[in-house]
């Protein structure tokens, strides 16, 4: 008993003409075995709708199969052979890459080229295969960068991976932890985990490869007088030793003291500029400059006539 | 056996013969012989009647049938050397065909 073509094209009894082919086009659209190959089910799917078609389409055999005089069988047709039928088979050739115009770019791609790839990917699902790459981010702070430290890094699995950031550490260097990566597959070794280092800026330290610099606040007694001051330095305070007389915006160096040798690398210099600091109002202070001066002494002399 | 343009005619009803030298122009048929005198194999009146019920009952506009095939092709091409591919490995020895499928599994 063949299938009511109403019922395989979807729409009423009633339906217009319109309705009928709107239903068969979608239909089509959808099954069409040129563009299904090798889908034995669009390919039967098509055939009734096709064959439902040809009945309802033409007004007479619709009326007559309404009236009961003929019954859906025999509708299908066997349709020609269909345009897949030959592009599957040698012949197909003739329209290889067609549609972008004969002679496109793509005639000299072999056969190789294709399959390469998949079995170069296919490959490792039978053989081991290494991990994956994980990758971090970890924030240090500028004098564990600089002094190498012990960082614990807590990974999103709830994991942690102790991660050790050597001396001389510089923004966005990564580091490498060997097998701390994705596992591997069918026995392959893990990836390695990929850390990369930001280092959060110090208050007062700035760094410039392995020399560090400091601004370093003095009395006015202390550079009028000398002293001896205690410097912060990345691994300790040290004492310096300020002449008589050194003034604001000197620069002394004191070696040894900025980055530690690490790798062939020597260990750099701390340099330190001297910022004079009047401090809290004084009275005396104030008293002394009114009645003070400093003969032919200009401090804006050769920035080009400034008073 | 070439098929001349009456032929066809007869066999794709409500084919234009402007419409049909549009295609030919835009290569997505191939005919021999000049405008007024084409011949065409077996495959290519297949895909003239793809092409036109691509057209006319899929509703598929002229200017995106050069998409349309373009994508059909290079599916018709994989499947082709998919065949060719299957055809060799239907050539090996039966071990080596076992474990080809295990690691396709």
């Amino acid at each position: 008993m063949a299938d009511d073509p109403y019922k395989t094209l979807g729409v009423e009894k009633t339906a217009s003409a319109e309705q009928i082919r709107a239903a068969y086009r979608k239909l089509a659209k959808r099954h069409h075995p040129d563009l299904n190959p090798g889908n034995k089910a669009a390919e039967e799917a098509f055939k009734k709708v096709s064959a439902a078609n040809d009945l309802l389409s033409d007004p007479e055999k619709r009326g007559r199969y309404d009236r009961g005089e003929i019954d859906a069988t025999g509708a299908e047709r066997e349709r020609p052979r269909t345009y897949r039928n030959y592009a599957e088979s040698g012949r197909g050739e003739r329209y290889a890459h067609a549609g972008a115009g004969f002679g496109g770019g793509f005639a000299d791609e072999g056969f190789e080229d294709l399959f390469a790839n998949i079995f170069e990917q296919r490959g490792g699902r039978g053989g081991p295969v290494r991990g994956q790459d994980a990758r971090y981010v970890l924030q240090a702070s500028f004098l564990d960068a600089v002094n190498g430290a012990t960082s614990r890094l807590t990974l999103p699995d709830g994991q942690t991976l102790d991660v050790k950031i050597p001396p001389g550490t510089q923004e966005g260097d990564v580091l490498r932890l060997r097998g701390r990566g994705q596992p591997g597959l069918n026995g392959g070794p893990p990836g390695d985990a990929l850390i990369e280092i930001h280092i959060t800026p110090h208050p007062f330290y700035r760094r410039e490869g392995q020399d560090i610099f400091l601004d370093l606040p003095v009395s006015l007694s202390e550079a009028v007088l000398g002293a001896k001051v205690t410097v912060p330095t990345p691994r300790g305070p040290v004492a310096m030793t300020l002449k008589p007389h050194t003034d604001g915006g000197t620069e002394l160096r004191l070696r040894g003291r900025g980055v530690p040798a690490h790798g062939k690398l020597p260990a750099g210099d701390l340099y330190v500029t001297l910022r004079v600091v009047i401090g809290p109002m004084d009275e005396k202070l104030e008293s002394f400059l009114r009645t003070w001066a400093q003969p032919g002494f200009n401090p804006r002399a050769g920035m080009g006539g400034a008073e | 056996m070439m098929v001349t343009l009456e032929r066809l005619r007869l066999e794709i009803r409500g084919l234009d013969e402007a419409e049909l030298e549009r295609w030919i122009a835009a290569s997505l048929v191939r005919a021999e012989g000049a405008a007024g005198a084409r011949l065409f194999e077996d495959i290519d009146v297949a895909r003239i009647r793809l092409i036109y019920e691509l057209r006319h009952e899929l509703e598929i506009e002229e200017p995106a049938l050069p998409v349309v095939l373009s994508l059909m092709d290079q599916l018709y091409d994989l499947r082709r050397r998919g065949a060719q591919l299957n055809a060799a490995l239907a050539d090996l020895p039966a071990d080596v065909r076992q474990a080809i499928l295990r690691r396709l599994g």
